[in-house]
């Protein structure tokens, strides 16, 4: 008994070095949130300083328009996540009934596809639909991130849903869409919730169609936080601040969503 | 012996087909799929008829646009800087599939066992992977910083001296990748993990009464049961390392020089900083090539190793 209780302790004192670079990495980030230039400029650094620049997060928002970028932010995630559920759930059902699963290999090579080569075409027909300077073309590009994740994660999770109930529904005279809508949708629920936070997290963080795409009133939070590094003299107070306030949400989501963000991502690599 | 268990496995396959076959009361499915096709239509077919349309002409933006055959595949195979980013990529995407390979399968081995804390700590080491990029990116810039950043101070006290990171051409790439391997260690480990709850006990309980030492269990027996879910891992991590982009452009943007340019980079300063079109295009062609060849040759790898696993069994 002694042994295996040992074994533990080591074990846990493993694990501990483990994580210790993500732990070290966040503590020192929050850390350059909250220090003066004088202290953040110190050598040998300072890990906690004696006075705490609040003062770093006020000027993220008082002299970036963080909050038009935060809004922006919002809204292209927003918009993307829910297009692509509207469009793909539906689409996820359908595939899985119609067993062309093969059909996915449409998927995959969105996935491999680098992003930049969907940003070409896809940059030179929103100038000419004169959209540049609106939230549209983001919104729509993202779709092609959105789209894939939730289609994706929608098929495998249709596959696994018992059809007797859909079958007993459509003899009871139910059309196609009432079966969907009534049956196969309430329990696919918590396949919906993966879908979502994984789509949520991914477009959030999407920086490269934001810097093409992006005019001065519609950068995402990516955008704006890597705008901060290369048009102003560089300090690293309120940048560390507002590297923070980006992945923030995320971190939150993460902690509070873990267990669906592995049932996600690893239910797409298994396969 | 394993073509006829696949030809077991077909038929079993065939048959369940029939017997789920809906029959009389089929319902029409295809309403359900058309806006989805329709969006990747648009988003995702539109753009590579485009892309490949224009990789076949001579187009500068602002410029007249004229049909120029091969020429800009031709100007790619001698364009020298394409060849050292092709170069970066093959260089960048190697290191950045092995490190994290080999120190996510040591985390999974690790989170596989029992210890106090170990869901607080995995959900912990879980975080990077869902971080935003670029914010992540500028603060590794600030902790490489040759001065000030906090590395350095860190390798002073194992008496190493300071290392100018990814201001320096010989130290960019592995910087980067350090980079990489912090953010992306946490999915192999994931992937891993769901490999290793698959494993079987008995065998280990055998092998322990045969005397075999830890490394011996991991070696013969581990190691081939998660060998699918390493292959997995590799094609996953190969296909995003070679398109990574954020990490790079956010700290680097291809220098010092062009000593981390990678494909991606250079497609993207080629299309958006000098607005060379039909040249960005072709280069988007033959990088999508590059990366379907890759994964083809992985999936190969998989393929094979699943049949030979198939024929031990």
């Amino acid at each position: 008994m002694k042994r295996k209780a040992l074994d533990r302790i080591g074990l846990l004192f493993v694990a501990l070095v483990m994580v210790s670079p993500v732990v070290l990495f966040f503590l020192w980030m929050i850390s350059l949130s909250l220090k003066y230039e004088i202290d953040n400029g110190a050598f040998p650094p300072i890990f906690i300083p004696e006075r705490f620049a609040w003062s770093n997060y006020v000027k993220v928002f008082e002299e970036n328009n963080f909050f038009l970028y935060l809004w922006n932010s919002v809204l292209v995630t927003g918009a993307a996540t829910l297009l692509a559920l509207v469009i793909g759930v539906p689409a996820g059902y359908g595939i899985a009934r119609l067993k062309a699963e093969k059909s996915a290999v449409v998927i995959m090579i969105a996935r491999m596809t680098p992003g930049l080569s969907f940003l070409i075409p896809l940059f030179l027909l929103f100038q000419w639909l004169n959209l540049l300077g609106t939230l549209w073309p983001q919104i729509i590009i993202h779709l092609v991130v959105t789209v894939p994740i939730v289609v994706w994660i929608m098929i495998g999770y249709f596959e696994t849903t018992p059809m007797e109930l859909e079958e007993a529904a459509s003899i009871d005279g139910a059309t196609p869409w009432q079966v969907f809508r009534l049956v196969a949708l309430p329990i696919a629920r918590p396949g919906i919730v993966v879908a979502f936070i994984l789509s949520v997290i991914f477009s959030w963080n999407n920086f490269v169609f934001g810097i093409v795409l992006a005019s001065r009133e519609t950068r995402t939070l990516p955008v704006a936080v890597y705008n901060m590094l290369s048009f102003e003299q560089v300090s690293w107070g309120p940048l560390a601040a507002a590297a923070l306030i980006v992945t923030l949400p995320v971190l939150i989501l993460t902690v509070f969503a873990q267990r669906q963000i592995v049932a996600g991502l690893t239910a797409g690599a298994v396969k | 012996m394993s073509s006829v268990s696949m030809e077991a496995a077909t038929a079993a396959k065939a048959k369940q087909k029939q017997r789920s076959k809906p029959g009389r009361f089929a319902p029409n499915y295809w309403p359900f799929v058309i806006p989805a096709l329709i969006v990747v239509a648009a988003v995702i077919v539109f753009p590579w008829v485009f892309t490949l349309w224009m990789s076949v002409n001579s187009w500068t933006l602002g410029q007249a646009q004229v049909f120029a055959g091969l020429d800009n595949y031709l100007r790619l195979a001698v364009d020298p800087r394409f060849w050292d980013s092709l170069w970066h990529t093959v260089l960048y995407t190697t290191l950045s599939v092995v490190a994290p390979l080999f120190l996510g399968t040591l985390a999974a081995l690790i989170f596989d066992t029992q210890f106090p804390l170990r869901g607080i700590l995995r959900g912990v080491f879980v975080m990077p992977m869902m971080a935003t990029p670029v914010a992540i990116a500028l603060v590794w810039t600030m902790m490489f910083h040759p001065q000030l950043g906090v590395l350095n101070y860190l390798l002073s006290y194992v008496g190493i001296g300071p290392q100018e990171w990814i201001y320096n051409q010989m130290s960019v790439i592995p910087s980067l990748v350090l980079v990489e391997t912090w953010q992306w260690t946490p999915l192999v480990m994931l992937i891993v993990l769901g490999g290793l709850a698959a494993v079987p006990r008995e065998p280990y309980e055998s092998a322990e009464i045969d005397g075999a030492n830890v490394w011996q269990k991991f070696r013969y027996l581990t190691l081939p049961m998660i060998a699918p879910f390493l292959m997995i891992a590799v094609i996953i991590r190969s296909i995003d390392a070679v398109k990574s982009f954020d990490i790079i452009y956010a700290m680097t943007q291809g220098g010092p020089g062009t000593a981390s340019e990678t494909i991606n980079i250079y497609l993207y300063n080629t299309a958006f900083s000098y607005y060379d079109i039909g040249y960005g295009s072709a280069m988007a062609v033959v990088f999508f090539v590059l990366i379907v060849m890759l994964s083809f040759i992985l999936l190969m790898i998989k393929q094979r190793a699943n049949w030979s696993d198939g024929e031990a069994r």
